[in-house]
């Protein structure tokens, strides 16, 4: 890499909505190996992200530690972000949203962060329902410690070191699903198609949205007898589902798809695919991920979506205004509420 | 669609957008980079061998290549990368240039070729053939070569030291040259010992317009260019203080700053079309107004107004311009009064005409539409086989780059010709495509693209030039200024070269390009397939790169129109798919350089 990026973009590329180009939602060069799927990931951040209109100010990157966790310094320069400690970036998130709930929230981590060190950290985050969109960039292997096997790989599957992998793998939408996530998903950093409207919905979702994105990385586990490779993805992919996100404002016709109405105004159009389940069912959508895994299959879309959940600030009745703008004395009420409180505990 | 064929030399050379336009093909890209590094003297020799007057062209050239610069593309309002004007630089700073030049047999090769003309094209003709050994004659009825270049030309934009000193490297190369002879008879030509013939004559013949007034006044009414002709010989020196140039080209432009210079303080243009139709130059009529000359559109010449004898006023008629659905355009007028300006000299540049009056008509050299030689495209010979013609004289008025293109192409017919092959079997260009990659992170060229506006040239303080007909107005670039504005160049030779075979199909250079020019698509026809591009794809004038089928079946399509060449997709390529390698395109010649390569690959 010679470290530059132009400053030139497409002459025909216009604002969105909001006045913004897609330039703006850009991060700076990616430091990534050459080929990483991460890469491709954060351009549909990108793309997304310019296309829905989102205010960028408006928008909280969180991550962990990892080649994943790194990539919030790619997309989205002028949002906030926190790169956390390996594995706790959901504490960190809730500690976020508790605070404003007016931000949008989007946390990046890998497949240690998430299914190793931070495992304990994930599974809790989908039991509160936090409203946040959480991607997996699952690369089946520790990228940046030179590609040890990671908990996702799968029993057999090779990375370039050569040795097979003899542990059970870890299914993040498996998981997902049995935590009780509201919205699971699963892709391809190859297939933008797919990816992009996935993200979308993802960001609307009004709880915990996981999306776990088949990522390889070029550098230590791309070839032929790895499950997380390009080609190997590629050809095992199915799709549950083919999505469109459909924004507030855009009217569409009725075309026999499922209709998933977001709380925003915003509707998830799922069109199903033969054979597949009904992703607002989750025993079947659990029932179709195993089914997947036994046919050797890398079982993609939107998997399960239930947007009826009370997300975290509606289970703790919490305020809806974020705590900078509250003023002393609602934040300090003083020894007499304290009393009530401690009262009501007795 | 296909999949494109790279190794046809034709498809990196129309990448490179300013040399595909250039009529001579110069690798401007190539030139430019030596600019940038200082290196003047192998600019120069670059754009010698190519367009043989770099000097004069630095300064006076039509600049196709400026339009078609596709830095000039790649955002709105961008302009083009000077590059005329980084021409004249190399020309200005260069070092010793004639030691790198062909070296001059001693012992001719017995062949004589006649060059009737002393202008750029004969000269081009000459500079190709001398080094093969032949001798060539030169016929000239001015008393020093460079044909319009000398006398159309005025020297406030060409000093006659630049023009001299680049006809001059090719008279020392030992062209037996005549001047101040007017050939008055092609019979006689032909009955000399000559194998070949070459008329570059131009076209000669200024318009004249035949309305009331004209013949009375014939004292007051000068034909633009052989009005400039006598200024730049030395037999004009002053005109009247009122002075009307009619014509909206570049002769009118020389015509009407030349008269602010002789004398003239009320100096105007008026053009019988509308503005946007004028055929000037757009930077020429830009320095033209900055010098107190205003101009009138849409107003045609109807009687030169009489009294005493003398003109003192033109007549016009108001119009405007109706153009029918094929775009042709129709002068009605406007019903509104007439326009009469005062004058004492008038200056029609209205355009010039070919003429042969001293070809006869009855030696086998067949004349065509507009009394132009009937000639084959290609080789530019005439109906006599060894009768060849080029610049202005072949296919009526163009520009000097024009006529050079035409003598290289000459030039190699009549060396075919004088050895008896065939003249359809031509030399082909020179290609060479060489890696540029010189680490990961690492090119062997800038492809961090400068995002500087265009640098514009300094010019001389107007007071003097207006009172100095020979002072330069144009100063050029400094080395500081030329390093800047070669720096806004794209590289566009440096090439974007996608190998298949190794693509894993991962997205990187699509995700990374900046001017999201990369798709990974289903193939389609074209107009599909340009419909579904990451970018808006409408300029059909660029073409699409497509790759053969990849292993998803899709394919890589690349739109050739605003590629920065900044090498990024090379550079997030994890299996070196994609390379940047420089494409050097050396238009066909007769064999006067025998070197086949560049002092840039030399360095390298």
């Amino acid at each position: 890499m010679s470290y530059i990026i132009p400053r030139f973009r497409h002459p025909c590329t216009v604002p969105n909505d909001i006045g913004y180009t897609r330039q703006d939602y850009e991060g700076a060069l990616s430091t990534l190996c050459a080929g990483c799927g991460h890469d491709s990931i954060s351009a549909a951040l990108v793309q997304a992200c310019y296309e829905m209109s989102v205010a960028p100010h408006l928008v909280a990157k969180l991550s962990g530690i990892g080649c994943s966790s790194k990539t919030p310094a790619y997309f989205l320069r002028q949002s906030h972000g926190f790169n956390s400690v390996h594995g706790r970036m959901p504490s960190v998130a809730t500690g976020a949203y508790l605070a404003n709930r007016d931000l949008t929230y989007l946390g990046v981590s890998g497949d240690g962060d998430t299914a190793s060190i931070g495992l304990g950290q994930f599974a809790h985050v989908m039991r509160r329902n936090l409203n946040m969109l959480y991607i997996i960039e699952n690369n089946g292997c520790y990228g940046l410690t030179k590609g040890q096997d990671s908990a996702t790989a799968d029993v057999g599957s090779k990375t370039k070191h050569g040795q097979a992998n003899v542990f059970s793998p870890i299914d993040p939408a498996g998981l997902a699903l049995n935590i009780g996530a509201t919205f699971v998903a699963r892709s391809f950093s190859g297939d933008k198609a797919q990816l992009v409207p996935l993200i979308k919905a993802g960001l609307h979702h009004p709880g915990f949205a996981l999306i776990d994105v088949i990522s390889p990385c070029v550098t230590f586990n791309n070839i032929p007898a790895s499950t997380k490779s390009y080609t190997y993805t590629r050809e095992h992919m199915t799709a549950a589902d083919v999505v469109d996100f459909v924004p507030a404002a855009a009217k569409y016709g009725a075309d026999g798809a499922i209709d998933v109405k977001m709380p925003d105004g915003a509707t998830v159009k799922l069109r199903r695919l033969p054979d597949h389940h009904d992703p607002r069912n989750r025993a079947a959508a659990a029932a179709a991920v195993l089914a997947a895994q036994e046919r050797g299959e890398v079982l993609t879309g939107l998997i399960y979506i239930d947007t009826g959940r009370p997300d975290l600030h509606a289970m703790l009745e919490t305020t809806e205004t974020p705590l900078r703008a509250l003023d002393e004395k609602a934040l300090c009420p003083g020894a007499r509420a304290l009393d009530a409180v401690n009262r009501n505990a007795r | 669609m296909e999949p494109t064929v790279t190794e046809d030399p034709e498809y990196f050379h129309k990448v490179v957008n300013c040399q595909y336009a250039c009529p001579a093909h110069t690798p401007v890209p190539a030139y430019i980079r030596l600019i940038a590094a200082g290196r003047h003297t192998e600019a120069y020799m670059i754009n010698w061998e190519a367009n043989v007057f770099p000097g004069v062209l630095g300064r006076t050239c039509d600049r196709p290549c400026e339009p078609a610069c596709r830095r000039g593309r790649i955002e709105k309002d961008e302009e083009p990368v000077a590059v005329c004007r980084l021409k004249r630089v190399c020309a200005d700073l260069k070092g010793d240039v004639k030691s790198l030049m062909p070296e001059i047999p001693k012992k001719k090769n017995g062949r004589r070729v006649a060059l009737i003309g002393g202008g750029p094209a004969s000269l081009t003709v000459a500079r190709d053939l001398m080094p093969l050994g032949y001798t060539c004659i030169l016929f000239d009825n001015q008393k020093r070569g460079g044909g319009m270049m000398r006398s159309q030309i005025p020297s406030f934009r060409l000093p006659e030291k630049v023009l001299d000193e680049e006809v001059g490297y090719i008279t020392d190369m030992g062209v037996d040259a005549h001047f101040n002879q007017d050939v008055t008879s092609m019979k006689e030509m032909l009955a000399r010992d000559f194998d070949a013939v070459f008329v570059g004559t131009g076209a000669p013949r200024g318009r004249d317009l035949d309305i009331p007034g004209r013949q009375e006044a014939d004292k007051q009414i000068h034909i633009g260019i052989d009005w400039l002709a006598s200024v730049a010989f030395g037999h004009i020196a002053s005109i009247g203080k009122r002075v009307i140039v009619l014509g909206g080209g570049n002769t009118a432009m020389d015509c009407c700053r030349t008269a602010r210079r002789l004398g003239g303080e009320d100096v105007r243009v008026v053009v019988r079309s509308p503005f946007k139709d004028m055929k000037a130059s757009p930077w020429e009529r830009e320095d033209a107004e900055a010098e107190d000359i205003p101009m009138f559109e849409n107003h045609v010449p109807k009687e030169f107004k009489m009294k005493d004898g003398k003109v003192v006023a033109v007549m016009f008629e108001k119009v405007r311009a109706v153009y029918d659905d094929k775009g042709k355009r129709t002068l009605v007028p406007a019903g509104e009064a007439p326009v009469v300006m005062e004058c004492d000299d008038v200056l029609m540049a209205i355009g010039q005409d070919n003429a042969f009056p001293w070809i006869e008509r009855d030696i086998g050299i067949d004349f065509g539409k507009w009394d132009l030689p009937v000639l084959d495209k290609k080789t530019f010979q005439s109906t006599l086989p060894k009768v060849f013609f080029g610049g202005d004289a072949a296919f009526g008025p163009a520009n000097i780059i024009t006529a050079v293109a035409h003598g290289h192409q000459a030039a190699i017919s009549i060396d075919i010709f004088c050895r008896g092959k065939n003249l359809s079997d031509r030399p082909h260009p020179a290609v060479t495509l060489v890696s540029q990659k010189m680490n990961v992170h690492e090119w062997s060229y800038s492809n961090d693209v400068s995002g500087a506006d265009r640098f514009a040239v300094p010019h001389a303080d107007r007071k003097k030039t207006l009172k100095d007909m020979k002072m330069e107005v144009e100063l050029g670039f400094d080395v500081k200024a030329a390093c800047a504005e070669a720096s806004r160049c794209l590289n566009c030779d440096v090439q974007t070269v996608f190998e298949s075979g190794r693509c894993i199909e991962c997205d990187a250079c699509a995700d990374v390009c900046p001017m999201s020019a990369i798709t990974f698509a289903e193939n389609g026809a074209e107009d599909d397939l340009r419909g579904r591009l990451n970018a808006v794809s409408d300029n059909r004038g660029q073409t699409l790169f497509v790759s053969p089928a990849l292993p998803t079946g899709r394919v890589l399509v690349k739109d050739e129109d605003v590629c920065l060449h900044c090498g990024l997709c090379a550079e997030r390529c994890p299996t070196e798919a994609w390379d940047m390698k420089k494409f050097l395109y050396t238009a066909p010649k007769t064999a006067c350089f025998k070197k086949t390569e560049t002092p840039e690959n030399e360095a390298a």
